[in-house]
């Protein structure tokens, strides 16, 4: 029951993080210069918007629950079914931040989703 | 982007780091958890005493400087290559973790786990061969 809880915050978390941190990317805008101080002021806009903050404490949420899978799981099991942030990223995405999601990426979900699947039953 | 064969190689290089780094701070991380304890017989109601063992432990902090190492290569290569062009290279790091967790951990892989992974970087391949962009530029 542990292991469940601790992977749908590895997903959940993990990928909850990565959407507010693209949300706090996308708000500041793109980077041209790339010079050290440009990247020093850049990333001092950054720490002043909400969502980066909130995507870091989810981030390390999805860290430690990582860290409490590896104690009970082998890494040849749980680095792949993480794989299923793809599918939790492209639903969060087309949701969150309104992206539009090709079929081809929906089928490389799919795919993932196949391959995870495969995967968890390999643990019997 | 620029197609000079000197960029090629170095290109090469930074997402052999990738694929390998990331693998690589994986198994460590998981090397010091083993050491540490199921979280299966974790008191949460107390996590002081985990988490000092997690922050004391020599494996973990390998296993981030490896991250750190993948993430610094990542962030790189994507200021002279396409996101479209690196995404999909790094679908071999689930296979690699896998190497690494058999040969490093002597951990037992079966046919099914190898068929899993295989679809994934399948599956992670054609997600990394869609655009990058799916919104209006503003």
């Amino acid at each position: 029951m542990r292991e469940l809880i601790f992977l749908s915050f590895i997903i959940g978390a993990g990928t909850g993080g990565e959407l507010c941190v693209s949300r706090a990317m996308k708000s500041l805008g793109e980077v041209h210069d790339f010079r050290p101080v440009a990247l020093l002021q850049f990333v001092s806009r950054a720490a002043r918007v909400g969502w980066m903050w909130a995507g870091v404490g989810l981030m390390t949420v999805a860290f430690f629950s990582l860290l409490a899978m590896l104690s009970m799981e082998n890494v040849s099991f749980v680095v792949p079914v993480t794989a299923l942030s793809y599918a939790a990223g492209a639903a969060g995405a087309s949701v969150f931040l309104r992206e539009r999601i090709s079929k081809q990426r929906w089928l490389g979900v799919l795919v993932v989703c196949i391959g995870v699947t495969l995967v968890w039953l390999s643990r019997r | 982007m620029k197609t000079a064969p000197g960029l090629h190689i170095k290109t090469y290089i930074f997402i052999l780091f990738m694929v390998f780094f990331a693998p690589l701070g994986n198994v460590l991380l998981s090397k010091g958890m083993k050491g540490i304890g199921s979280a299966k017989n974790w008191d949460l109601s107390e996590p002081l005493p985990v988490l000092m063992r997690i922050l004391t432990s020599g494996y973990i902090w390998l296993g981030i400087a490896c991250l750190l190492t993948f993430f610094v290569a990542y962030m790189l290569v994507l200021t002279w290559a396409d996101y479209s062009y690196v995404q999909p290279a790094s679908a071999f790091s689930y296979l690699v973790v896998a190497v690494l967790g058999l040969l490093l951990l002597g951990e037992k892989v079966n046919v099914l786990r190898w068929g899993g992974i295989a679809v994934i970087c399948v599956g992670v391949f054609i997600v990394g061969r869609t655009h990058p962009r799916t919104t209006e530029k503003t």
